[in-house]
């Protein structure tokens, strides 16, 4: 890569206002501005129902969670035009984060308490089953173990989630409930998509997690970029205190 | 306790006392504004020579009616009353289902619904549709008043059995031509597609219609026309109602306030309060405590704002700007179980509109870091001249002895250093040396957080000691 070259990174945020629970667009906002702060040009795309999506044209596509009102209308505008598209962006390399309800959808489907399931497009190998208002929700602080370090964020979900045999998860849970409570799995990865529960907002409280993901994003079209570092103490304290708040 | 003994020994002993109200019952609800709104239809019904029977904020779950109802009752479970006694009960959103089952109610206000602790009172939608289903078993001679402007529960008045008043804006002026994204009810609660406005006051509060099935926005009764809000201090506009017009003169800052007192005068119109009582009771009024309070502290003002939400906090954000003169501003945020344990919707509140308009602002709380960083990503720092503490993110001791720590600010970000002192004692001393004698500090807090800075100020003596007194 050349030194003089201005590198972009060109993002897809579904749904904005569908998909908008739980401070999830301050997942955007942390993206953005970490790619300002190193010189790297953000362009956020919103992207809404009915809308057209050259998917590929993307280097990452956000999705965040709705209430189940909001989430079925974005689960039948993606069976109707988008699903596809970001299957195929997907095995092309974008990035996909995907939270709560968006990871959901992203599933093979979401079977509600009542009424009809909800299909997913199937990027994860996952279903998710609501399994009535007499099961608690998962709600609380939440750790997970991700390649050795730690995630910390917070989870508010009524459906319970179980990956198929062989899928990869995005971690181990160490506190919380994660996917389901029961097998100690968080979220999901298949190829450079991630989906999880973790709200907070995400990324703004685990930096290493965000770079990671603006790497990967940068990496398709500009080969590895080294990121340059940042001064991150108010990210780690953060961190921090939402460790220290599990364990209150 | 009395309240959760009695609870314990009947659960009907509620609707027993609720029986004997001579006056019969007042229940306000919703999101946001139900503690301002039933201290100013209190200070209404007792100007109008009622007495109403009151519960204090924070005690508006069942067991919290109940106890005001235990201190004015006999033993022996009969209502120490007058002829003019009234009940007025400002009940959690999630407990109003609850709460009318048991008692009968003259007028149940519902003010709005917004996203607020959803890891307590789950989505709007299913709060809405508990108190649609409760709504459908009240008698005729129940009135219902309602938000004409928050689509989700104007649709509350669809087949109520009873009257129903809608209050509502009337003032494109002060509007915005498109919703914010911080909007919960966007969808039409009949079809599910999109609703159109033609002007949002804030959040999803706005005139707005569905172009698929048709509804529209109910044409309210108790209407403010010819608004002005005139900075962090004082609101005027004129009160329509079918019993008459006023010019209303508020000492409270915000469209949210209008709202509140627009509720309270629609309630008065159901009691057939009349509307000259209304508009000199709403003048007189003084804000409730805590919601916005004024202090002087040591020659400085300090002003208390409760800000727990999303859209409330934008609101008390605008308020705050609309003078366009700098601000010192504490901000501090707590993740206890009556603030919500999530902290998440600190990342949907507009802290980017305090870019360039702060004087001095610092953090604190249980959840101060998380503040920090929202701001830091919002681009909020001091602007202070000669502010010393930009010490890239190391840790310290300041010379109070409190931990506390500043905000790295990356050289290509601009943003100049700021503070996070989780202590609340240290944060209030240390922001209080940056405000120069005679300037104001606002310090914006979620709910238990203003209990402890009222606390603290009352330890101090420059507050009284509760909160619920009045």
């Amino acid at each position: 890569m050349s030194s003089r070259e201005r590198l972009s990174l060109v993002i897809a945020h579904l749904y904005p206002d569908l998909m908008n629970l739980y401070g999830d667009r301050g997942n955007v906002i942390c993206l953005v501005k970490r790619c300002q702060w190193r010189g790297i040009d953000p362009v956020v795309v919103e992207v809404g129902l009915g809308d057209k999506m050259e998917a590929s044209a993307f280097d990452l596509i956000f999705i965040g969670g709705g209430q189940d009102k909001e989430q079925r209308l974005a689960a039948d505008d993606l069976q109707r035009s988008k699903g596809d598209a970001i299957l195929r962006a997907v095995e092309g390399g974008v990035v996909v984060l995907a939270i709560c309800g968006g990871y959901q959808l992203f599933g093979r489907y979401y079977r509600p308490a009542m009424g009809s399931d909800l299909p997913g497009i199937g990027l994860f190998p996952l279903e998710t089953v609501h399994k009535g208002a007499q099961v608690p929700r998962c709600i609380g602080n939440v750790t997970v173990e991700w390649e050795g370090r730690l995630l910390v964020g917070f989870e508010n979900h009524g459906g319970r989630t179980y990956l198929a045999p062989g899928a990869s998860p995005l971690g181990r849970v160490i506190h919380g409930f994660g996917n389901n409570g029961e097998d100690k799995t968080e979220g999901a990865i298949v190829k450079n998509a991630f989906g999880t529960y973790l709200h907070g907002s995400l990324l703004p409280k685990n930096p290493h997690f965000a770079d990671h993901l603006i790497r990967l994003a940068l990496r398709r079209r500009y080969g590895n970029v080294d990121l340059e570092p940042l001064g991150d103490a108010t990210e780690w304290r953060a961190h921090q205190a939402a460790l220290e708040r599990v364990r209150a | 306790m009395a309240g959760l003994v009695a609870e314990m020994i009947s659960p009907q002993i509620l609707a027993h006392l609720i029986a004997q109200v001579p006056l019969g019952s007042v229940f306000v609800t919703g999101t946001n504004g139900k503690t301002t709104t039933t201290r100013m239809i209190a200070h209404i019904m007792r100007r109008y020579g009622w007495e109403p029977l009151h519960n204090r904020s924070g005690s508006n779950l069942t067991r919290g009616l109940l106890t005001t109802l235990l201190n004015n009752a006999t033993s022996d479970g009969r209502l120490l009353s007058r002829p003019e006694s009234v009940g007025l009960f400002e009940v959690d959103e999630a407990v109003l289902p609850l709460v009318l089952q048991q008692a009968p109610a003259r007028v149940i206000a519902l003010l709005n619904l917004f996203r607020d602790q959803l890891d307590r009172y789950g989505e709007v939608d299913s709060i809405a549709e508990a108190w649609r289903q409760i709504l459908r078993q009240m008698g005729r001679e129940t009135i219902l008043v309602l938000n004409a402007d928050d689509p989700l529960v104007a649709s509350l008045g669809d087949g109520f059995a009873g009257k129903v008043l809608y209050f509502g804006l009337e003032d494109v002026g002060v509007g915005r031509p498109r919703l914010s994204h911080a909007s919960d009810s966007k969808w039409c609660y009949r079809c599910g597609q999109e609703y159109a406005y033609s002007v949002s006051y804030f959040g999803h509060i706005g005139h707005y219609w569905c172009a698929h099935c048709g509804t529209s926005r109910p044409r309210p009764q108790v209407v403010a026309k010819s608004i002005r809000l005139d900075g962090f201090a004082r609101t005027q506009y004129q009160l329509v109602m079918p019993s008459g017009e006023r010019q209303v003169d508020l000492s409270l800052p915000g469209l949210y306030n209008v709202y509140n007192a627009l509720a309270a005068a629609a309630v008065a119109e159901a009691l057939d309060i009349p509307p000259a009582t209304v508009a000199d009771s709403l003048a007189a009024f003084t804000a409730a405590f805590g919601r916005m309070e004024r202090v002087g502290v040591e020659g400085r003002t300090v002003y208390l704002v409760l800000a727990k939400n999303p859209v409330g906090f934008n609101e008390v954000l605008s308020a705050l700007l609309a003078d366009k003169m700098p601000k010192n501003v504490l901000l501090v945020l707590n993740d206890r179980i009556a603030d919500g344990r999530d902290v998440s919707w600190i990342w949907d509140v507009d802290f980017e509109l305090l870019a360039g308009e702060v004087r001095y602002v610092l953090t604190s709380g249980l959840r101060a870091a998380d503040m920090a960083l929202r701001l830091k990503y919002a681009g909020v720092g001091a602007r202070e001249d000669g502010d010393a503490d930009d010490e890239n993110g190391t840790s310290e001791r300041n010379r109070h002895g409190a931990e506390a720590f500043s905000v790295d600010a990356p050289a290509a970000c601009q943003a100049p250093a700021l503070q996070a002192i989780p202590d609340l004692g240290r944060a209030l001393d240390t922001a209080l040396e940056h405000v120069r004698a005679g300037d104001t500090l606002y310090v914006l807090t979620t709910y238990t957080a203003m209990l402890e800075m009222r606390s603290l100020l009352a330890k101090r003596g420059y507050l009284r000691q509760h909160w619920e007194e009045e």
